[in-house]
Formats: structure tokens, C-alpha cells, sequence
């Protein structure tokens, strides 16, 4: 594998990172796409939406999220030093809102009157429809029928905001069918409706431009872990659905040599069992929503269900840019069961105080893999990207306690 | 032997001399199962159709509504691939060599399959054309300037969207036909105007000399003769695969009524295509 001079240049001017991303979409949408790509490059111009979007960063969404010395489970695991980048005190309970805000921003000076989103585990759709009613615009999210099931707070969330949420019963009634129906609904409605795509994927140039918009999770977490430590961190690891929040806290880092980087995607009930939503470890290279990237498909190039007890990472792709930083070996991909995300969840909450969302529990049963193993010196900065109350009824059903 | 874009164009030529427009017919690849459909394409001609296109099914169809969802699940649930649905068009092939089978999609079935390697089986089971729904010009080095390069047409999509600026980069490397999509949305889910569309048409006119043919929105007699009045032809979809919906017993399997179900239809919509007159003539005069 060749070693480039940086990581962070991409995408190229057609939306692609090495041989991933791209613009795989409708006639009908493919203006609107380039559409998005001027006002995008317009607004990066323009400092008057950064400066508007910091504003809503700070005094609404709560940033800067604190980084956290877990001290607790740092002394429980007896190796290396673990920091928790805490974005599930974000005004919302996630990342989420970071990307929102600034697609929300993209939305109003492209003059579009309606929302729509896609939700997995609904933090995401929460996201959406809560910017949707901070800027007055009416809001739809499409919701697969099992997440509906399974995060019934967000659902109400949602409502309560405003937002209208369509249940969707095609295909495995996930994340992705959600996805579909989202584009569906785009296509139809394409003159006045913007997407707010809720991941790092779909046509260029929605993966850099959340990428973009998460990056401030890297950002921060950087100049904090420096204030606290005087040094960057040995080792970074996230959770990855979509990748979004991995991205936003990878990115700043890519170009410092010595960061070991860790993509935790799940594993539902095992790899071997194909059960599972790791789509770089049990994937390969496909088309849909958009881009190409690692997909699960068949041999016949049929996308296969996901299967993870989290909504949020039951997804049978990655965004590109994610996929070509594993081409490119920049970025290391593992993978962390539903019965380890479990016991991580478990462990945090009795531990730190602190209830994780399923997602970066994920994270964190790689972080409890991996840190009894290194010297006491070593740094970890892992994404606490979101909070566990939105799950507390999944984990129950599967400790088989009734509330 | 003519094949590919040259039977495309044969088909044209023809109809040009017949002043008709042409009636196309969507159907579902191994809709609802492989022994039906390929009778259903082996009916197809002698029930009307001039030009097949013949749907890859595939799980994930965005821009496909519920009708077209399910025929697409019904036949992958029957066990159809991409490489029996070219079995089924070289089957349909050894019976007709005039009739233009334009395959139609999404990419990724293709992408799986290796893009050399299905254009040469493409070719050799007399595929004559594709239309991707997820490959607009941007992405033109992936399949379509492959797919010309080995003597198929590609036969793009243009919309409502698609305005004057844009037209010219999606007629840029089109062959075969150009296909007008009637409304802005998925399948199945609106009707076309025939004074939008011939507006659209004229317009597009004014930029190529291929033939254009509208579809979505089309599912009646009165529609295709509407449309076939303005535009050299007319595409109905979502109304074959309500057809065999209906014509389906309570295990959603196949019935002696199935393949007449889609052939009477067939019967119906090109009478209306021929009762057209046409208000434009279009495609390059020979
Ligand atoms: C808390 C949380 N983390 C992670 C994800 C996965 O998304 P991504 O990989 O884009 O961060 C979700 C998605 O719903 C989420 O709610």
C-alpha cells in the first residue's frame, strides 16, 4: 500500500475517494445534486455560515462537548489511559444535530421549504425535526418498521417536534429501506424539498459535507486532549453505521503519523454466523444510495439484510470515504458483537454514570478488548457519540427485565 | 446479423415507414416465476409490443414504486439472477431476431457480475440495450461508454429536471433512443400529460435526431394513444406488473390466466398506440 502525503484531500472532483463514492443517482435528482454542490461550495466561502453555524454549535446544540477522563474504567481495564469525547451531551443525545445545523443552514439558503430524513435508531430523525421546528420548515422521516418497534421514545420524540414519521414495512424494514423511501419521496418532490442525508453517504456531495459538518467533533477533541495532555493520542476508535461520527472525530487525525485508528462496525450475533451489519469485514464493493462503496450483497449483487441490536448501525454499507481509508490501510475496520456491545453498555453505566447509546457501545467493547493490553501512558480517545436512554427498552428485552 | 444498437435502429426505421410510433412494454424478469415470464416474452411481440424492455429485478429499486417493488421481489423470490435473465433473452432470441430487448435496472447487479464480462454475455444472448437508472452522464466511464464500445445502445433518461443546459451532456453518449420520464418521481405514481410531455418532447427535439419515447404515467389505451401522438413512443410498466399481481392465486403463484392477463393488455395498449395520429414524426430520417 503506497503512502500518500495526506489523507484528508478528498473527494476528487466526481465525489471520489479512490474508487468509492461517486454519484449514483436519478436523472431526476442529479441536478439538484450538483445544485447542492454549488451552494455548498458558496457557503464554504462565505463566512458568514460558518460564524452562523458555530453560533448554533455553542449556544444551541452545547458545543464544545466536553472530552472526559473515564477514570473508572480506565482503572478497571488496568492499561491505557481512556478519554470519552462526549457528543451524547449534545442538545438531542448525539452527533447528529452537528451535521443537521449545517445541512439545515445549506437548506435555507438554497430556499427549501421541506425536510425530509432517514432514522435508524431515531436520533437522526430527532436531529432533523428539531432543527426542522427551530427554522419553521415542515419535516418527514422515514422510519423502517422494526426501528419504529424498537425506538419507540424517538418516535414520539419526533412527533412532539413537529415531524411527521412515515413507518416503512419494504424490504428488511431498516435503516436502508428507510433510506429508499427517503430518496422516493426526494425524487417526487425534488423542486422543493431538501434531504438531510443523516450519515457520511449518498451521491457527492453529501459524504464530504457531513463529514464536514462532524469534523468539529475532531477538531475539538484534539486541541482538548492537548490542553489536558499535551500531546495528540496514541489511538482513536468510533462506532460505524454510516460512519458519520467516526469520520467527524477520524478526520482532523488522518495526516498525524503514529495514530493507530479504529472503526468498530457491528457484528450482530457474529461474523461467521452472517449475521451481522459489518459491511467492510463480511462485504465487498457495490453501488447503492448513491456511491459505491463496501456493501453485503449476494453473489448476485442483491444487498442483503444487516442484522444488529443497534438501530443505528443496521446498515449493510459504509460511507466511501471510510471504505477507501481501509483500501488505503490508513484505517483499521474490526468488528464487536451484540452480546459484547451488551456487556460494554452495562459496564459504562455501572462504571462511569454514564449511559451509552448501544452505537458507541460498540466502541466501547473494543476499547475493553484492547485497552488491558497497553501501557498505562497510551491515550484513547473513543466517540461517546450518543446516549443509551433511547435503548433502555431494547436492553431490557434482552436482560429480560420487563419495565 | 444486425444486433444491438443496429436492431434498435432497424426497429425505428421501420416503424418510420409504417408512421407508427412504438409501443414498449416493461416487464418484470422472471415476474412471477421463470417459466411464465418467458412466456410472457415469448407473447409479447405477436400480442403487439415492438420493443421489450425487460426489468432486473434487484432489492433495493429507488426510484420504483410498490408495484414494480414487489414484481421485483416476486421474481427474485422465484430464484431469478442476471444470468438467468439472459438465459431468458437468449431463449427469446432463438424464436425472434427483430424485437429490440433493452435490459433495464439498476447497477449494481451488473457491477456484481464484472462490467466485461456481462456486456459479452449481454451480446451474445442478444441484449440490444441498457437503461440504468443509476448512471447518469456523470458516471459514464462505469457502463455506458463500455456498453457503446461493444455495439449496445445505452439509452439514457431524461426528466422534467433536466433542463435546456443539462440536456446536451445526457444526449452526449445516448443510443438507441432517448427515454422522457413524464413526471418528476417513482414509478407507478402519476399520470403523464400529454401537453407537458409533447412540450418536453419538442424540446428535446430540438437537441437530437434519435427517437424519443416517454414513459411512466402510461397505463390506459386513451394514455399511449395521447402519448403516442406527441412522442416516436410510448413505455407502460407499472401496469403489467398490476397485472400479474392480480392474476396471481391466493400463494402468490401463477395462474392459467397470468400470461393472458399480460398479453390482453399487450393486445389493448398497441391498439391505442396505433390509433395515434402523429403530430410529430421523429428519429434520424434515413
Ligand atoms: C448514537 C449514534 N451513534 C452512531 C450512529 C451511527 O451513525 P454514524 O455511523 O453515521 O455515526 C447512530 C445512528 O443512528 C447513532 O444514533
Amino acid at each position: 500500500m503506497s503512502k500518500l502525503n495526506s489523507y484528508r484531500t478528498g473527494p476528487d472532483g466526481a465525489g471520489r475517494f479512490g474508487i468509492h463514492g461517486g454519484r449514483f443517482a436519478a436523472e431526476t435528482l442529479m441536478p439538484l445534486i450538483l445544485d447542492l454542490e454549488r451552494a455548498y461550495r458558496t457557503a464554504q466561502a462565505d463566512p458568514s455560515f460558518q460564524q452562523e453555524l458555530d453560533y448554533y454549535l455553542e449556544h444551541y446544540a452545547g458545543r464544545p462537548s466536553p472530552l472526559y477522563f473515564a477514570q473508572r474504567l480506565t482503572e478497571h481495564f488496568g492499561g491505557a489511559k481512556i478519554y470519552f469525547k462526549r457528543d451524547e451531551l449534545n442538545h438531542t443525545g448525539s452527533h447528529k444535530i452537528n451535521n443537521c445545523l449545517g445541512q439545515i443552514l445549506l437548506a435555507k439558503r438554497m430556499g427549501k421549504t421541506r425536510i425530509i430524513a432517514e432514522t435508524g435508531a431515531g436520533q437522526h430523525g430527532v436531529a432533523s425535526a428539531t432543527v426542522a421546528a427551530l427554522f419553521d420548515l415542515p419535516c418527514t422521516v422515514y422510519m423502517g418498521e422494526v426501528d419504529v418497534e424498537r425506538q419507540q421514545p424517538n418516535v414520539f420524540r419526533m412527533k412532539l417536534l413537529g415531524a411527521e414519521v412515515i413507518p416503512v414495512s419494504s424490504g428488511s424494514r431498516t435503516l436502508k429501506d428507510a433510506l429508499n423511501e427517503a430518496m422516493r419521496d426526494w425524487v417526487t418532490n425534488v423542486h422543493d424539498t431538501f434531504y438531510i442525508i443523516g450519515t457520511v453517504a449518498g451521491p457527492h456531495p453529501y459524504p464530504e459535507l457531513v463529514r464536514d459538518f462532524q469534523s468539529v467533533i475532531g477538531n475539538e477533541a484534539r486541541a482538548q486532549l492537548m490542553a489536558a495532555e499535551g500531546r495528540l493520542p496514541d489511538t482513536l476508535v468510533a462506532c460505524i453505521g454510516g460512519g458519520s461520527n467516526a469520520m467527524g472525530l477520524f478526520h482532523p487525525f488522518l495526516d498525524d503519523d503514529g495514530i493507530n485508528i479504529i472503526g468498530v462496525e457491528a457484528a450482530g450475533d457474529g461474523i461467521e454466523t452472517g449475521r451481522h451489519a459489518a459491511s467492510i469485514t463480511g462485504g465487498r464493493p457495490g453501488v447503492l444510495h448513491g456511491n459505491r462503496t463496501y456493501l453485503l450483497q449476494d453473489d448476485d449483487g442483491q444487498i442483503t439484510e444487516a442484522h444488529s441490536i443497534s438501530a443505528g448501525l443496521d446498515y449493510p454499507g459504509i460511507g466511501p470515504e471510510h471504505a477507501w481509508l481501509h483500501d488505503m490501510g490508513r484505517v483499521s475496520y474490526v468488528s464487536a458483537t451484540d452480546a459484547e456491545a451488551l456487556e460494554a453498555f452495562q459496564l459504562c453505566s455501572k462504571l462511569e454514570g454514564i449511559i451509552p447509546a448501544l452505537e458507541p457501545a460498540h466502541a466501547l467493547a473494543h476499547v475493553a478488548k484492547i485497552a488491558p493490553g497497553l501501557p498505562k501512558d497510551h491515550l484513547i480517545v473513543m466517540n461517546m457519540c450518543g446516549r443509551g436512554d433511547k435503548d433502555i427498552f431494547t436492553v431490557a428485552e434482552m436482560l429480560g427485565v420487563e419495565i | 446479423m444486425t444486433f444491438g444498437r443496429a436492431r434498435i435502429e432497424a426497429r425505428f426505421a421501420k416503424l418510420r415507414a409504417e408512421g407508427r410510433s412504438a409501443f414498449v412494454t416493461y416487464v418484470m424478469s422472471g415476474d412471477p416465476d421463470l417459466q411464465t415470464s418467458a412466456k410472457i416474452l415469448a407473447g409479447l411481440p405477436g400480442a403487439g409490443a415492438d420493443i421489450i424492455e425487460l426489468g432486473m429485478a434487484f432489492t433495493d429499486p429507488m426510484a420504483d414504486g410498490p408495484s414494480i417493488q414487489a414484481a421485483g421481489l416476486r421474481a427474485l423470490k422465484a430464484g431469478i439472477t442476471l444470468r438467468k435473465t439472459l438465459e431468458l433473452a437468449a431463449e427469446f432470441r432463438r424464436q425472434d431476431t427483430e424485437t429490440p430487448i433493452i435490459l433495464m435496472g439498476y447497477y449494481n447487479p451488473i457491477h456484481s457480475f464484472g462490467v466485461d464480462a456481462f456486456l459479452k454475455a449481454a451480446a451474445e444472448a442478444g441484449i440490444d440495450g441498457l437503461i440504468m437508472v443509476d448512471l447518469p452522464p456523470e458516471e459514464d466511464e462505469e457502463l455506458c461508454l463500455p456498453t457503446l464500445a461493444a455495439g449496445l445502445g445505452f439509452i439514457r433518461l431524461a426528466t422534467p429536471t433536466t433542463d435546456d443546459g443539462r440536456l446536451p451532456a445526457v444526449l452526449a453518449n445516448t443510443s438507441g433512443f432517448v427515454y422522457y420520464v413524464s413526471y418528476a418521481g417513482i414509478t407507478g405514481a402519476g399520470s403523464a400529460d400529454a401537453d407537458t410531455v409533447g412540450a418536453a418532447v419538442a424540446r428535446i427535439r430540438g437537441q437530437t435526431d434519435l427517437p424519443i419515447v416517454v414513459g411512466f404515467g402510461i397505463r390506459t389505451p386513451e394514455q399511449a394513444r395521447e402519448i403516442a401522438a406527441v412522442a416516436d413512443g410510448a413505455v407502460v410498466g407499472t401496469a403489467f406488473t398490476d397485472a400479474v399481481r392480480d392474476s396471481l392465486d391466493g400463494a402468490g403463484k401463477a395462474t392459467d390466466t397470468t400470461v393472458a392477463a399480460v398479453l390482453d393488455l399487450t393486445r389493448e395498449l398497441a391498439a391505442g398506440v396505433a390509433a395515434a395520429s402523429r403530430k410529430a414524426v421523429g428519429g434520424a430520417q434515413p
